[in-house]
């Protein structure tokens, strides 16, 4: 497994750079893989004197400052939006849960919204957003994780139910905030947080998203074995050395922090954390030392991919990248229900 | 190692389930839990292995409070198969048994070479080695079942805890897990159905009848028509085999005993 994992590994990360190059590639103005990579090293300190400036100044604008922070950013999106799901499916035991069911998302578009056009902690400068954003995010997910506990353990029907609750009620509160707002095109923000882009990508907001990511990433991988333990069940994990209620709140704490920045900076998107590990468990099985790593890389080249299809589908206009991504996720989802060699969690 | 149980009590919403009930268990002492459904023995077993918090009373693993111990560390001296096995997800048998390994590792460490052998070791020992890449899911009730112990011997700890360890087992297995649990010398206690079972394996016997410990003492103190009149409500005729030495019982059902109160 090892070795097969390090080949897959390596493989998608291939995929995930040729990927992100082809992405920067497309556009109304395409540019060749040539010039992408030139651009992208010419701006690294060490090389930058070995490399010729051969290229217009509204081919590096193209390159560098618009194309390249957005890809980026999907990138660590998608990444981010897998691991917290596969985190949180561990947490609840159940297959069907991702930031976005759970009300996670909508949480922290409260959280952004209410900072966006309130101007709610705007002490904290620029980080009043990301604050804000994963104040949100916890808020809901306590808030379902406490409506859905029946005498001290986690009712698989009524996660669902109460993350629906606490996500229409969520939703409807910044839907409210944005159409209160005297602002010009509230409705065009209204889309932008239910359905998500990436339009807003620019090389100041990545920064957050991305140290955030990398921490939570790092955390979660180690806790691989608890991860594991915490899928097979409270008594195995109790069993097995894993003080179950610290390590909860230390998931809810991670996956909240990371689902929060990135809302805070891409609106909801919706299908990513919960089908990319789906498809990476039938791959690799539901060891954590595999389902982490690899539900990062393929989440992220997902993202890059439906991010550059929004750009590029109906040019000029662009579209809501959550259309794309329930247009690919919900039939492969059908698709997976239907097959039978398939566990989602249910048990014989 | 020793582990202990101080007048626990404990409460599902009003119902009391278990009422100061007591029991030890010495260093390598095979002790068994019989009674009845309901009586209370899963839940003391719970209690004894921290998924059930007392209401009062405590547990001592080791002479030490169990709630004063992390939960590593208590994962390192106690090894449970409980009941359930109820694993939604895919793991292979490989997998499963590694977890054992868990309470002895660090955030950073990986699997060595020594960890492999004793999960090596653990499903040769339960006879499963040859599903070790088997999907779990795909196993049978008895092959899970040598899983779940084949996990809690690659947790080499002091102490074992089973909750009807022969459960969904053939008849060859069962006494194939018994006796590989008895060779392996440890402190242990196991909730038993099957009394004949009981009485090869136990040192030490434990009855509990609606959550209260009515009984104790060596299989053959314990398992008296009497008792199992009062404790099971039938009829038993109790023998000592030739071969084992060991308490047989044979349940003589009540047409029969009805049968002989009339003749006589």
């Amino acid at each position: 497994m090892n070795k097969k994992f390090m080949l897959l590994s390596m493989t998608l990360f291939l995929v995930l750079i040729i990927s992100m190059t082809i992405a920067i590639m497309v556009g109304s103005v395409s540019v060749t893989p040539f010039y992408v990579w030139k651009v992208i090293l010419s701006k690294i300190p060490i090389i930058q004197n070995s490399i010729e400036e051969d290229w217009s100044r509204s081919q590096e604008i193209i390159i560098w400052q618009i194309r390249a922070p957005r890809v980026l950013l999907a990138a660590i999106v998608g990444a981010g939006l897998a691991i917290a799901g596969a985190a949180i499916q561990a947490l609840v035991r159940n297959s069907i849960a991702e930031p976005y069911i759970l009300g996670i998302s909508s949480g922290a578009t409260v959280g952004a919204t209410a900072v966006i056009i309130l101007g709610a902690f705007s002490f904290l400068g620029v980080y009043a957003l990301s604050v804000s954003a994963f104040l949100g995010s916890l808020t809901a997910m306590g808030l379902v994780f406490f409506l859905s506990r029946v005498g001290g353990r986690i009712s698989v029907f009524r996660l669902l139910l109460s993350g629906m609750a606490v996500s229409f009620i969520l939703s409807a509160i910044s839907n409210f905030i944005l159409m209160m707002s005297k602002q010009e095109g509230g409705m065009k923000a209204v889309m932008f947080w239910m359905l998500g882009s990436l339009a807003g990508a620019k090389w100041s907001n990545l920064l957050i998203p991305i140290i955030i990511f990398i921490v939570v990433f790092a955390l979660l991988w180690l806790h691989y074995r608890s991860l594991n333990l915490l899928l097979l069940g409270e008594e195995a994990a109790v069993t097995l050395g894993v003080n179950l209620q610290q390590f909860r709140i230390q998931l809810i704490l991670l996956v909240s922090l990371l689902t929060g920045v990135i809302v805070a900076v891409s609106g909801s998107i919706g299908f990513v954390g919960l089908i990319i590990p789906h498809i990476v468990r039938l791959i690799v099985g539901s060891n954590h030392k595999y389902v982490i790593p690899i539900s990062a890389l393929l989440g992220g080249i997902f993202l890059v991919w439906a991010d550059a299809l929004a750009r590029i589908l109906i040019a000029p206009e662009e579209m809501p990248i959550g259309i794309i991504t329930a247009f690919c996720g919900g039939p492969f989802f059908i698709w997976l229900l239907r097959s039978n060699n398939y566990s989602f969690g249910e048990g014989d | 190692m020793t582990l202990e149980a101080k007048q626990v009590s404990f409460s599902i919403s009003d119902a009391r389930i278990l009422h100061e009930v007591s029991i030890r268990i010495k260093d390598k002492q095979f002790v068994g839990l019989i009674g009845p459904n309901g009586s209370g023995k899963s839940t003391l077993l719970k209690n004894m292995y921290r998924l059930l918090k007392p209401e009062s009373g405590t547990v001592l693993l080791n002479e030490q409070d169990i709630l004063k111990q992390s939960s590593k560390s208590i994962a390192r001296n106690l090894a449970v198969v409980s009941q359930e096995t109820p694993v939604l997800f895919d793991f292979t048998v490989h997998d499963l048994v590694s977890m054992g390994r868990t309470p002895h590792k660090k955030l950073l460490e990986l699997d060595q070479e020594r960890d492999f052998q004793i999960v090596k070791d653990a499903l040769n020992q339960t006879g499963i080695a040859h599903l070790e890449k088997r999907s779990f899911s795909s196993l049978s009730g008895g092959e899970k079942k040598r899983v779940m112990v084949a996990r809690a011997l690659a947790q080499q700890a002091q102490v074992l805890i089973l909750d009807e360890p022969t459960n969904h087992l053939d008849i060859q297995h069962q006494l194939q897990l018994m006796d590989l649990i008895q060779t392996l010398h440890l402190t242990v206690v196991a909730a038993i159905h099957d009394l004949n079972i009981a009485a090869m394996y136990c040192d030490q016997i434990y009855v509990l009848k609606q959550g209260r410990i009515v009984c104790f003492g060596t299989p053959v103190e314990v398992l008296t028509p009497a008792l199992l009149q009062d404790v099971f409500g039938v009829y038993a005729d109790i023998q000592t085999h030739p071969l084992t030495g060991k308490p047989y019982l044979m349940y003589i059902p009540e047409q029969f005993t009805k049968q002989a109160l009339e003749t006589t």
